[in-house]
């Protein structure tokens, strides 16, 4: 895969060839935006919007500085990607999307000033941002009170549903349960071992897990760990792993700590082509600090993998790869950002109007055909039908497909029997 | 001669400066917005004032005033996050009428140490007593052992280390390192609209005054020269018979409440409240602020405070990577250049012109009693 990029990115014409492809996706809108006369902004703002007759403002809010940087980069690129795409394409109902773009700084409370920064003084239409569930926590009050319009890329654990936020990543069961369904299956797993970060997303979706394992699964939890986050010192657990031999060991440790955690692993002598370990929190971003070397052999669950063999696909990496460097690579939440920008524009060229509340009435049932995952669509609750996918680490830092859902998961953020 | 008055004449001047900048230019000049900015940055304020009585009087740095800030902070979100959990705002949930983040872990009734915090009273009185009582206990348990300087310095830094670790880690109880998010009414009225914002900022200011007037107080008595003395010269205060250790802890206590005022302003203007405010590094930055504003200045270290996070605010925008070395370069400066910070440089620079200024109109008497009352507070 990635030797047949290289080639083709050195001849001129085939990248030529490639940024044309890149906007293939969205053709079938191109009628509808470029031959229709652009309705009048009066129209189609009445709620003083920054929204003129060539132009309509969103705002991007994520972490340039601090330590969610290094996750969130990917996601300003892909919204600043989107927006390009859309913009080349004619744009949102005859106008060109202009982007103000604030950091948040890794910090919860400048990240609800910041929105509402954006909602009261740029008057944006929506928000493509947030990250860390703290921060969508902090910036959820502010959206509903200012009525915004925020897309959300993140995995996350669910138990939350607004009018005014669109979750384009999976909430937890979504993420989960086909993942430890086919483990279970696959491998005839009857043992896990919990370890996470200590904080409400790997607590609520290890308790999902837990459930799942005891009551359909019929295996047991032997073991559940929770770390600070940051936290690098993993031989305590590993030990205990090695005691407890669980068939699986099911991890949601985030950011930084699974450098330490992936390397202390492998010199405690685990391999992880024997033990079986699966993860909801590694992608490709995380794995370029990790090593490839570290983690081949893991197990992923997610609904991205930047190796999709889809035709859709097949355009976003090379036209992301075109704008942002060669060396950049695609995890789950960058293509769950990349959906934000697009679901917008489809909303409201459904809707004909940029005003939040017709945009909130008009999300569900909105589909995105041009999806690099596949095809998604916006359910009542405004979280994304989604398949589910298994991948499991290559040495090179990327992930083969091993197993995807037959049909899109439903989302399910108040799961019954689960809570 | 000292206490004739309240204020001398420059103090006055302080005094009127910052009255007319907090109730009148910034109201006016300001929208609604940058007001809040303001009231936020003036919650910092009140630690900056407690630590002017802590630490440039009484000698006592305290590098873990976050601890008490986010004590008086989170006694008020509880406050405001039951009466934003009731019953049919949370009909979602699997157990209604419990906070959000308890119901997210596995939390199915109220802990007993929430119930009080029903009650309004009683949350005024823990805002003030629970920071307070908690600062007694360090203070006697530090100061009668006679530990103190960079010993306790170190302390206080460990406690704040270990709140934030409790609270993290205690997530069903206390949010964990969400924080309290969604703070909507106080008493059934809405703290987020514009005007709630605009009257919470009077409250504040108003509150803000209070503390400076008790702090002058403080200063003016007995109480402030024994403060005084025992920096300069902690054993002759104790060999003329004094409990130096009973006066440190009193005014450790002291600035715990301003900053447990501060934090629960915090949580009403901000509608939320976390464990990033507890932490060391705000509690560092917090001894920043009196710093540069001038720890022996009661108005300085106001100053201080709103400016230095007015530049945090702005200077972040523009140059995020670069803020933190700026910070941690203007400390450095303060300590090395100009150890009385902002303040000092007034005193220095440019308050001899306007004493100059003003003899020149005045007459001979009247400029020599000035100069008098002048010399007098800067020690």
């Amino acid at each position: 895969m990635s030797d047949e990029e290289n080639k083709g990115l050195l001849s001129p014409l085939r990248r030529k060839l490639l940024m044309g492809m890149a906007a293939i996706p969205a053709i079938t809108m191109l009628p509808r935006a470029s031959f229709a006369q652009a309705p009048a902004t009066s129209a189609v703002n009445t709620t003083g919007l920054a929204v003129t007759d060539t132009e309509v403002t969103v705002g991007i809010l994520h972490s340039a500085t601090g330590t969610m940087a290094i996750s969130e980069t990917g996601s300003i690129e892909a919204e600043k990607l989107a927006i390009e795409q859309i913009n080349a394409m004619g744009g949102v109902l005859g106008r060109k999307i202009k982007f103000i773009q604030e950091d948040g700084a890794s910090d919860w409370p400048t990240f609800a000033e910041k929105a509402k920064k954006l909602l009261v003084n740029d008057k944006v239409a929506a928000i493509m941002g947030c990250w860390t569930s703290a921060s969508r926590k902090a910036v959820l009050p502010v959206m509903e009170q200012y009525n915004g319009m925020l897309y959300y890329p993140t995995f996350y654990e669910g138990l939350e549903q607004s009018k005014n936020v669109i979750y384009t990543g999976q909430e937890a069961t979504q993420q989960i349960l086909a993942g430890l369904n086919w483990i279970a299956k696959e491998k005839g797993a009857k043992t896990f071992f919990f370890i996470g970060s200590d904080y409400i997303w790997p607590r609520t979706s290890n308790k999902i897990a837990r459930k799942h394992v005891e009551n359909v699964l019929k295996g047991k939890v032997v073991g559940e760990e929770y770390y600070p986050l940051g936290n690098t010192q993993f031989n305590s657990v590993i030990n205990k792993i090695k005691l407890t031999k669980p068939d699986v060991i099911f991890t949601d440790v985030v950011g930084g700590s699974n450098v330490a955690f992936y390397k202390q692993l492998k010199a405690a002598g685990i391999d992880l082509s024997k033990q079986a370990l699966l993860t909801i929190s590694v992608t490709e971003d995380e794995i370029d600090g990790i090593g490839g070397e570290n983690i081949a052999g893991a197990y992923a669950c997610m609904k991205y993998f930047q190796t999709l063999d889809n035709p859709n696909n097949k355009t976003f990496v090379p036209a992301f790869k075109k704008m942002w460097g060669e060396k950049t690579v695609i995890g789950d939440v960058t293509q769950a950002a990349y959906l934000g920008p697009w679901l917008w524009k489809l909303t409201v060229e459904k809707a004909g109007s940029f005003d939040v509340d017709k945009i909130a009435a008009a999300s569900p049932g909105v589909e995105f055909k041009g999806a690099p995952e596949g095809y998604v669509r916006i359910h009542e609750n405004h979280h994304l039908w989604s398949k589910t996918r298994v991948g499991r680490a290559k040495l090179d830092g990327q992930f083969e497909l091993i197993y995807e859902t037959a049909d899109l998961v439903e989302p399910d953020p108040f799961p019954k029997g689960y809570q | 001669m000292i206490n004739s008055r309240f204020f001398n004449r420059s103090e006055l001047m302080g005094f009127i400066a910052l009255a007319a900048v907090l109730f009148v230019i910034l109201p006016l000049s300001l929208d609604v917005f940058r007001l809040n900015l303001v009231a936020k940055y003036l919650t910092y304020a009140f630690v900056a004032l407690g630590l002017v009585l802590c630490w440039g009087y009484g000698g006592i740095l305290s590098l873990g005033q976050g601890v008490f800030f986010g004590l008086g902070g989170y006694c008020m979100a509880m406050f405001l996050k039951l009466e934003a959990s009731s019953v049919e705002n949370t009909k979602i949930q699997s157990t209604p009428g419990i906070p959000d983040f308890m119901d997210w872990n596995q939390i199915t009734s109220l802990p007993l140490f929430w119930q009080p915090f029903h009650s309004l009273t009683f949350t005024i009185l823990a805002i003030i007593l629970v920071p307070g009582v908690f600062a007694l206990i360090i203070g006697t348990a530090m100061f009668k052992r006679r530990v103190g300087g960079t010993y306790f310095a170190i302390i206080t830094q460990a406690v704040a280390a270990i709140l934030t670790i409790l609270i993290v880690g205690q997530q069903g109880y206390t949010g964990g390192i969400n924080g309290m998010t969604d703070l909507r009414t106080l008493r059934g009225w809405d703290i987020r609209p514009d005007h709630a914002k605009v009257i919470l900022y009077f409250v504040e200011v108003v509150l803000l005054f209070a503390c400076i007037g008790i702090a002058q107080f403080i200063r003016l008595t007995k109480l402030g020269r024994i403060l005084v003395a025992m920096r300069e010269q902690e054993d002759r205060v104790r060999f003329s018979g004094y409990s130096v250790a009973n006066f440190k802890i009193f005014a450790f206590c002291m600035a715990a409440v301003f900053a447990a005022i501060g934090g629960a302003m915090f949580a009403l203007n901000v509608g939320f409240m976390s464990p990033s405010f507890v932490g060391i590094v705000p509690s560092i930055e917090m001894v920043i602020y009196t710093a540069v504003g001038g720890r022996m200045s009661i108005f300085g270290a106001i100053w201080g405070a709103i400016l230095v996070n007015f530049a945090k605010t702005s200077l972040s925008e523009s140059f995020p990577q670069l803020w933190l070395f700026g910070l941690g370069a203007l400390f450095i400066a303060v300590v090395l250049a100009f150890p009385n910070g902002l303040s000092g440089l007034w005193a220095d620079y440019v308050q001899p012109r306007i004493d100059r200024l003003f003899a020149s109109r005045k007459s001979k008497p009247d400029w020599k009693d000035n100069s008098v009352a002048d010399g007098a507070p800067a020690e």
